[in-house]
């Protein structure tokens, strides 16, 4: 088997090859034995490749920030109050959603594999899953969050969350100035999938294309 | 294990690259190594415990240098294996030759959507109340278990305090060994940077773990 020489986990195409076969080859015969349907593939790449992402939890996001009353229920039982939105599923039963403030910055990280809320933001990029975040996330939060342009004061609290278990965690970003009024749909373009890692924060009215 | 998946506070792995506008898979067979896992996790042969051990236990080199879904689908390729659900001959022919083993279930298309949207949810009933509350404080226990544990390294031994008593969860030491749920309370346990990393960390700041009660003893 032939060796790769990247490092970061970066996708590779001297790969293709070797696991273009590989993935074939297991394909056909888990097919053919009869332990997998081929329609559930497509079923399950078209899922989580078109219908789940972090346009979902942008909706949740923006929902908290327009509704008190959800916003309470959301941080008080993240899961519920993220179902109701018709969000649910694999690596989102159980959520907890935890609210940038004043005093707090919170970051998500899962050191000892990948742990991500897909039903909101859907499947993990590759940094979150690299040897570089997992293990500088919990040791040096700030420099990483220097990597991604922000910066956190030095007296404010900075709250990384490793996803150990199979709670999965959602960043409540802090709502922008300059958004008074804006509808939800309107709020809900400035929430990036970054700001609900921790790792950025929402857009600012003035960053949105109008 | 201390295994190369327990990735917390190592250093030398250089800066975080974010690809910009990144595709959520950069090639065909990753879709595919994704979907396989996804639905052989439904036969139920294995569980999800079992399956991250399999990927922690590919060999440290091969950890930090294969890409995500390589891991994912060596660890497929080995779980095959490791539960007879086909042999080493056929998974590199990619042809059955053994009459297939017999499995709980298979997802079909037409349940698919549904299952996807129910997930696998680990809290179970526990007998009992748990051991700690909000604002007890307690230390990581300094164990080095060989099998799968969520205990990082950085954690063993250290002091943290308790933020949120919550539900019993499956256990994944036993789990990943097929020994059961065996539900145990899950706190958050909050854990000060400076207790962690020493006097270099912000005062400020904190990390905040998931740890099963039998990780945690009381101070």
């Amino acid at each position: 088997m032939a060796h790769d020489h990247h490092h970061d986990h970066d996708h590779d195409h001297s790969e293709l090859p070797e696991m273009d076969l590989r993935v074939r080859a297991l394909e056909s015969l888990l097919v053919e034995k009869g332990y997998v349907d081929p329609a559930a593939l497509d079923i399950i790449i078209d899922t989580y490749e078109n219908k789940v992402g972090p346009q979902n939890g942008a909706r949740v996001v923006a929902k908290a920030w327009s509704d008190p009353e959800f916003k309470k229920w959301l941080l008080d039982d993240g899961s519920a109050a993220i179902v109701s939105l018709g969000y649910s599923g694999r690596q989102g039963e159980h959520m907890d959603v935890v609210e940038n403030t004043d005093d707090v910055h919170n970051m998500v990280v899962c050191t000892l594999c990948s742990c991500y809320p897909w039903s909101v933001l859907g499947l993990p990029p590759v940094w979150y899953k690299s040897a570089p975040y997992r293990s500088r996330a919990v040791i040096d939060p700030r420099g990483v969050l220097a990597e991604f342009g922000v910066s956190i004061a030095e007296d404010k609290e900075v709250r990384v969350w490793d996803s150990t278990a199979e709670m999965r965690y959602l960043v409540l970003p802090q709502r922008p100035d300059g958004t008074e009024g804006w509808s939800e749909e309107q709020l809900a373009a400035l929430v990036t999938r970054d700001s609900m890692i921790g790792t950025g924060l929402a857009l600012s009215p003035d960053q949105v294309p109008a | 294990m201390n295994g190369p998946q327990d990735m917390g506070g190592l250093q030398g792995y250089g800066p975080v690259n974010a690809e910009p506008n990144e595709p959520i898979f950069h090639a065909d067979w990753e879709k595919k190594a994704m979907a396989l896992t996804v639905a052989m996790g439904f036969t139920g042969t294995w569980n999800i415990d079992r399956s991250r051990f399999a990927r922690e236990s590919l060999g440290p080199a091969n950890y930090i240098t294969w890409s995500y879904y390589k891991i994912w689908l060596s660890a497929l390729e080995q779980l095959v294996k490791d539960y007879e659900l086909a042999s080493a001959e056929e998974i590199a022919q990619g042809k059955s030759v053994d009459a297939p083993a017999a499995v709980k279930r298979v997802l079909k298309a037409e349940d698919t959507p549904a299952a996807l949207a129910k997930g696998g949810p680990v809290v179970r009933d526990k007998a009992g109340a748990p051991a700690f509350k909000p604002g007890d404080v307690v230390c990581a226990r300094n164990f080095h278990p060989t099998g799968h544990t969520r205990l990082p390294r950085y954690l063993r031994s250290r002091q943290g305090v308790i933020h949120k008593a919550r539900s019993a969860h499956v256990f994944p030491d036993t789990s990943a060994r097929g020994e059961g749920e065996d539900p145990q309370w899950l706190y958050s346990v909050r854990f000060k940077a400076t207790d962690l990393w020493g006097d270099e960390a912000n005062p400020n700041d904190h990390v905040h773990v998931d740890c099963w009660e039998p990780y945690l003893e009381r101070v």
